[in-house]
């Protein structure tokens, strides 16, 4: 190719704490190419747009815009060097009509004056979409349009503002696929005016129908990089996985009792349906499947904070009605949310209310805290999952991340919570912390207790995990079982090979 | 480390979360050596007496706004509240003293938990923001104060009525000793009970308390009952001080008690603070006002302070969030 690349990335770095989110990664990016960038939740990707978007500030290496190197300093200046991300959430105004959105900050005015002219921003409007071949009217508001049209107004308006390049980060995972394939030709479109496309999805048999180039990251790096006639989901899949476990799971084989938990057709819509599966105790079972597949909604609602449409949980063989997460824990569940920040911990509180928080009321003696056992439990934990804190006093938001996490689960130890559902239970945790937290899940599960955990690493699921279940689009698409799981067969269950019909 | 560098660290830190103390300290100090009648036992007794009221409402704001909330309709529950006791005590001349209290609690009572429920169920059910319900209920029941009186007052009380607010056990006005009750009761509930934890719990992280099994909508409920049942004891207790049921009663109220509460904590984001930080808040916003009436400062005055107060705590707090 002797064009030169619209921005050229090398060696990029980037880290949370303790995630390598992107380990020098370099890469060009092409005029009129459809770049596609795949891999599995936690392989870079996102990080990698948003370091180009401004979102995030790059720890290492460089960046060329039309070779010359640039620091992308914030999301506006992203835009102004002609980078347009479009993210998974939209980001225009529903309130505003379609040209008033399209015209957002530049809208024409009569004369000098402070007036909107508004039939000069209906033609620029019209101008703006008619290369596209979108026939909006411009004076819908956003709100009453189809999710697909919006994503096509979203486009135009990158476009719109001089976009050299259009990032779009899983743009049809709410599209059907009628919309899909106006998408795509929108998108072949931006390639026949020269623009440059960054198509990210999970999708393989779109981004090998639409791509040019498909790039495969993994753990920050990335794989390959392969033109898309020389792709097919088999290179891909492959590709995608393959890393080899590291050895601190130490998952010890437990004696795994009977079933404790069933739960038949949960539905909720339109988040997950008919799912089903069984937990024994002494079992972990793991939850896979991709971002937004369901997974999370899925145990919220077992846990009763989310409502059920339809679908029976039994436990111990009988059938309880969750209503609320009250009901759960007095049931005996306990449930680590995924953003442990917002869900799990009172950030401004010490340690101590957070661990007694939900066993306050059954402890309590006539409506007082027994604040002598409040303190005994504590300390117990503390000790026990060796939580790093100068006292039990300490405000939980100066601790670590993984000292926070573990605070979360003191407090349903201390609850003794016999069914435990884990929520991405070692996300933004270091490597230390991660193996302790395995150890707290084995000791749990040694003891008689049965945890669901879901997670978006497929290692830690098959380090830890004696099934797997896999959920493809809010369906159970497969249960797998410890000797059986591999991270292929994982993968191949959880993409969607064909985008169906929703 | 040695020790001497940890004692001075210590004394930081006790001088960074207390300094309210300080600064209460300080001005006891500015104003007595500007008007030496301010340290008389009887001018630190009007003081007290003087912030009695109010105490009395920033109690119930202190429930309310650790929860994460906030209740602009005090000023006028305690305004209906003082004009009900009043027109319904005015008929009963020779009354006694303990049947004249029992039945100002009764109503005082019965006021605000129909207020205060109200409040709690438009929040809690109703998804209403505290301060767009209560912003309604203020005006609803202020006017019914001013419907139910014609906005004429209400005089002629038994002889009983003004026992709560201008008698004194002791040393002690009647009024003060309640106050102190009051608080203290507030503190226990707050302190030790698991329904005060969820009060904290919901204004720390409402998705969290509900995570753990709190039942939000009760707990906020109950929060706004209290808050209600409080102003309108204190509508009574400012009825009884003024020996008259007036519609124009307890007029900006709110203002003060949740400069008080906001004050004592240093911000309004719930889930923090307590009734001592709420009772250093009320101590220094009385010793300022009883400062400038000492002073011959026109009362109009006082007003600007109040407002400047709220938004001195307010930028305080912030500075110490950044920190």
């Amino acid at each position: 190719m002797d064009k030169k690349p619209i921005i050229e990335l090398k060696n990029i770095r980037k880290s949370f704490p303790g995630v390598q989110a992107l380990a020098g990664v370099s890469l060009p990016f092409y005029p009129g190419e459809i770049h596609a960038l795949i891999g599995e939740n936690g392989a870079g990707k996102s990080t990698l747009i948003k370091v180009m978007g401004g979102v995030y500030q790059k720890e290492g290496g460089q960046i060329y815009i039309n070779g010359k190197e640039c620091e992308i300093e914030d999301v506006t200046h992203a835009q102004n060097i002609g980078i347009s991300v479009i993210h998974q959430e939209l980001s225009l105004i529903p309130d505003l009509t379609v040209m008033e959105n399209l015209c957002l900050g530049i809208e024409p005015r009569i004369g000098r004056s402070a007036f909107i002219d508004k039939n000069a921003m209906r033609n620029t409007a019209r101008k703006i979409m008619k290369p596209l071949g979108l026939t909006i009217n411009p004076d819908d508001f956003i709100k009453d349009l189809k999710t697909a049209d919006r994503q096509m107004v979203e486009i135009a308006r990158a476009v719109s503002r001089n976009a050299a390049l259009v990032i779009m980060d899983e743009p049809t995972s709410s599209l059907s696929s009628r919309e899909v394939t106006t998408l795509f030709k929108i998108i072949r479109k931006l390639k026949a005016n020269n623009v440059g496309v960054i198509y990210v999805s999970h999708i393989l048999s779109e981004v090998l129908s639409l791509s040019d180039k498909i790039t495969v990251m993994r753990d920050g790096y990335i794989i390959r990089t392969l033109d898309a006639d020389e792709a097919d989901e088999k290179i891909l899949v492959k590709s995608m996985v393959g890393r080899e476990i590291k050895d601190y799971f130490n998952k010890e084989e437990q004696e795994i009792g009977d079933v404790i938990l069933e739960v038949s057709d949960l539905t909720r819509k339109p988040y997950f349906f008919d799912v089903s599966f069984d937990l024994r105790e002494g079992e972990i079972l793991g939850i896979s499947g991709l971002v937004g597949a369901g997974r999370t909604e899925i145990i919220r609602a077992i846990f009763g904070s989310d409502k059920l449409e339809k679908g029976k949980i039994r436990l111990r063989s009988e059938e309880v009605e969750i209503h609320s997460s009250r009901r759960a824990i007095e049931l005996g569940f306990g449930f680590v949310p995924e953003d442990r920040k917002i869900e799990g911990l009172m950030l401004e509180s010490p340690v101590k209310q957070n661990i007694s928080l939900p066993s306050l009321k059954p402890t309590a003696k006539s409506g007082f805290v027994d604040r002598k056992w409040e303190t005994e439990i504590c300390k117990e934990y503390i000790q026990k999952l060796k939580i790093a804190t100068p006292s039990r006093n300490t405000i939980s938001k100066t601790l670590s991340g993984g000292n926070q996490q573990k605070i979360v689960v003191a407090k349903w130890f201390a609850a003794n919570s016999k069914i435990m559902l884990l929520d991405e239970p070692t996300r933004g945790i270091d490597v230390n912390a991660k193996s302790e937290m395995y150890s707290l899940m084995n000791e749990y599960t040694k003891n008689g207790g049965s945890i669901v955990m879901v997670s978006s690493e497929l290692p830690e699921l098959l380090g830890m995990a004696d099934r797997i279940v896999v959920i493809r689009q809010g369906k159970v698409s497969g249960i797998l079982d410890r000797e059986d799981a591999t991270e292929e067969k994982i993968m191949t269950l959880a993409s969607t090979l064909k985008k169906e019909e929703k | 480390m040695n020790e001497k560098n940890t004692f001075i660290e210590k004394f930081k830190y006790f001088v960074k979360e207390q300094t309210l103390v300080f600064i209460l300290i300080g001005l006891c100090i500015i104003i007595s050596s500007v008007s030496p009648v301010f340290l008389l036992p009887q001018n630190l007794i009007n003081v007290l007496i003087q912030i009695s009221i109010n105490a009395l409402i920033a109690t119930g704001m202190t429930f309310v706004i650790i929860s994460g909330g906030i209740d602009l309709s005090v000023g006028s529950v305690a305004a209906l509240s003082g004009i009900v006791v009043t027109a319904i005590i005015q008929p009963m001349t020779g009354i006694s003293i303990p049947l004249c209290v029992l039945l100002m609690v009764v109503l005082s009572i019965v006021v605000g938990l129909i207020m205060g429920g109200i409040n709690g169920f438009a929040i809690s059910r109703l998804r209403v923001p505290s301060f767009v319900a209560t912003l309604a209920t203020m005006n609803i029941a202020r006017g019914f104060a001013y419907v139910y009186t014609q906005s004429r007052s209400i005089y002629g009380l038994p002889d009983a009525f003004s026992w709560i607010g201008q008698d004194y056990i002791g040393f002690l006005p009647v009024i003060v000793i309640i106050v102190i009750l009051v608080l203290l009761a507030a503190h226990i509930v707050l302190a030790r009970t698991v329904f005060g934890r969820y009060v904290y719990a919901i204004g720390s992280n409402e998705e969290v308390a509900k995570l753990c099994g709190i039942h939000i909508q009760n707990v906020k409920l109950k929060v706004y009952i209290i808050s209600g049942v409080l102003s309108a004891f204190a509508g009574a207790c400012l009825a009884s001080r003024l020996v008259t049921g007036q519609p124009t009663a307890a007029q900006g109220y709110e203002l003060n008690a949740i400069a008080a509460v906001a004050l004592g904590v240093g911000g309004m984001e719930g889930g923090k603070g307590g009734i001592g930080k709420t009772i250093q808040g009320l101590l220094i916003i009385g010793v300022i006002n009883n400062g400038l009436n000492l002073m011959k400062v026109s009362s109009y005055w006082q007003i600007i302070t109040m407002g400047a107060i709220i938004l001195g705590a307010l930028i305080i707090g912030q500075f110490k969030k950044e920190d």
